[in-house]
């Protein structure tokens, strides 16, 4: 459990935070200049706050009222930097055990075999910092972060450097350490696409301020929290179990409670959950079940708002058997269909729109 | 030995005294140099700029004068050549311990400068990046501060080695010139220029000095293109 209460006063910017998040990874989103990266250098002690609290776990970090504050190197909190940040002088085997020699003993729950397994860096142990690639950098610096055996990690922004194929690279591994590792992880990001599919919660930064925390589907269906220059990113973000493979037309059928949808074939065993992201300008809205339409997924549900997004612009927000999605549609089609909350309509989805939450889906 | 190189006892003893006399001043005004630039290079206080004048008053002073302020309070009777007299056995006057402090005094602003120069260099972030690992201040000074700026601190090191090997004012002012005792290679150079005969020892020592002076270069590239070796990961 992290739960932060802080503010901060930089030059012109001031960030008053405050937020509370157990989730196995909290995603903490906004435009550039936002303050995220304020935040995590707060949480993580390099800058102090000017007033108010800090605790993980019930462990109190910082505390103006009681003038609490741990320096950095006693909150055992991992960071991931933007930028790596390996010591040019220690190759990367050292690099990695840096953190571990300063843990306690009876603390290193890390392994370095299983670490160095885990974010497939073996082969790279014996090399310094200079010889590496930005993506294997950036496993490096997760791996150090993780041996120091902390009690949360904080990754700020750890692909921005990175080109898309690299990116693609160190997202499974992001995956794997949130699912295997059982470590909280703080991770700051203003993709939707890398938070679509990573976060299970989300706190959503807007200049300075909490704009809205929740889970991660909540979160990321309200189109109207994400910064602007990311809009069309979002949409809903399902849980959905495989369901079935068609070879013949190499196409897999996901199910939820919203119904089945039909996918480009995932490489994925059957009965696995997966996390599906329908982009709301991806998704269209029809009052009748249509006939004689390329469009293979068909959703029935009910209108449960429309709201206005720009003058000529709706998000239609379609309750399908209890999980919500997201169509975004002009003003124009909006009165021409009559949309009223609370009829019933159909959520229409191209296949080749559809992929798994993240990066595949936006490349597709 | 005395055969060596043609050298007679006075020449050589020169020649071993200068060394030594360089090696001890290098080597004791190291901790203090490297505090010294570390507060001048990281510390926000008043006084600074004042500090930073004091340690370069040797560079810009004339040796006589450096040398005179030495034999006043580090002498025989001036007060800290008394305190470490009386406290801590070590005499300072008209002894090669007196001529390494002198060549010390003189070398720091040298020493200083180049340590400060790769302290500011180097990155606060790989700093902020270790405390983050759990390392305390002394931790991440020791493991990441230090070894980061050890090409400038190696250079500040030769520098004062060299200075130390050509100092002349301030040693002559403070210890005199005494055969054994506190006559390095300058003076020695210059005794014997001062007597008839001399000059083919002068030349010798001459000879002696460059040749030394080269070595402390090319060991120092050397040891900083081995560094640099190391750091692109070789």
């Amino acid at each position: 459990m992290l739960s932060v209460d802080v503010t901060r006063r930089l030059g012109d910017f001031t960030l008053e935070a405050s937020f509370e998040s157990a989730g196995k990874l909290t995603a903490l989103f906004g435009a550039s200049g936002s303050g995220k990266t304020t935040l995590v250098n707060l949480i993580a002690g390099l800058i102090r706050p000017d007033s108010g609290r800090i605790a993980v776990n019930g462990r109190t970090l910082a505390d103006t009222d009681s003038r609490v504050l741990l320096p950095a190197s006693k909150r055992r909190i991992g960071y991931v930097f933007q930028d790596a940040r390996l010591f040019p002088h220690l190759t990367v085997a050292q690099n990695l055990r840096y953190g571990r020699f300063f843990a306690p003993r009876g603390e290193r729950y890390a392994d370095f075999d299983a670490v160095v397994d885990l974010l497939g860096i073996g082969p790279v142990l014996g090399r310094r910092p200079e010889r590496l690639s930005g993506g294997e950098k950036q496993r490096v610096a997760i791996g150090r972060a993780l041996l120091a055996s902390p009690r949360l990690i904080l990754m700020d922004e750890p692909l921005a450097s990175l080109d898309e194929a690299r990116k693609g690279e160190i997202l499974p591994y992001v995956e794997r350490l949130r699912d295997e590792a059982g470590i909280p992880i703080v991770y700051v990001s203003h993709s939707v696409a890398e938070v679509s599919r990573l976060a299970t919660d989300v706190v959503v930064m807007r200049e300075g301020k909490v704009a809205a925390a929740g889970p991660a589907a909540a979160i990321l269906s309200r189109l109207d929290l994400l910064p602007a220059d990311e809009m069309g990113e979002g949409g809903a973000v399902l849980e959905m179990r495989v369901s079935g493979h068609d070879q013949v037309f190499g196409v897999s059928r996901l199910r939820s409670a919203a119904g089945e949808i039909i996918v480009p074939r995932m490489a994925a065993t059957l009965g696995t959950m997966i996390r599906v992201r329908l982009r709301a300008r991806d998704v269209m809205v029809a009052t009748e079940k249509p006939v004689g339409l390329s469009a293979q997924n068909v959703l029935a549900g009910t209108l449960a708002a429309l709201e206005p997004v720009t003058d000529n612009m709706f998000d239609a927000r379609i309750d399908c058997g209890g999980e919500i999605i997201v169509a975004r549609i002009t003003k124009l089609s909006a009165v021409r269909l009559r949309l009223e909350p609370g009829q019933g309509v159909f959520a229409v989805v191209k296949t080749v729109s559809v992929g798994p939450a993240g990066l595949a889906a936006a490349a597709s | 030995m005395t055969d060596w190189l043609g050298l007679g006892p006075d020449e050589w003893s020169a020649v071993n005294l200068s060394l030594r006399i360089a090696f001890w001043a290098t080597l004791a005004s190291l901790p203090f140099g490297i505090l010294i630039a570390l507060v001048l290079a990281r510390g926000r206080f008043p006084g600074r700029i004042l500090l930073d004048g004091l340690v370069h008053l040797p560079l810009i002073m004339p040796p006589v004068v450096t040398g005179y302020l030495l034999l006043l309070s580090f002498g025989a009777k001036g007060p800290a050549g008394a305190f470490f007299e009386d406290y801590l056995g070590i005499t300072f006057s008209f002894r090669w311990t007196g001529a390494a402090l002198a060549c010390a005094v003189m070398g720091f602003p040298l020493m200083v400068r180049a340590i400060r120069l790769s302290l500011e260099a180097v990155d606060r972030k790989l700093e902020a990046a270790a405390s983050t690992l759990g390392a305390s201040r002394i931790w991440v000074f020791a493991t990441v501060t230090l070894p980061l700026a050890l090409p400038g601190i190696l250079a500040g090191m030769i520098l004062a080695f060299a200075k130390a090997m050509g100092e002349f004012g301030a040693t002559i002012t403070f210890v005199s010139n005494i055969p054994g005792e506190t006559q390095t290679l300058p003076t020695a150079i210059y005794t014997f220029l001062q007597v008839p005969g001399g000059e083919s020892a002068a030349i010798r020592l001459t000879v002696i000095s460059i040749a030394i002076s080269m070595a402390a270069l090319v060991g120092s590239e050397l040891l900083a293109r081995r560094i640099a070796r190391r750091r692109e990961g070789a």
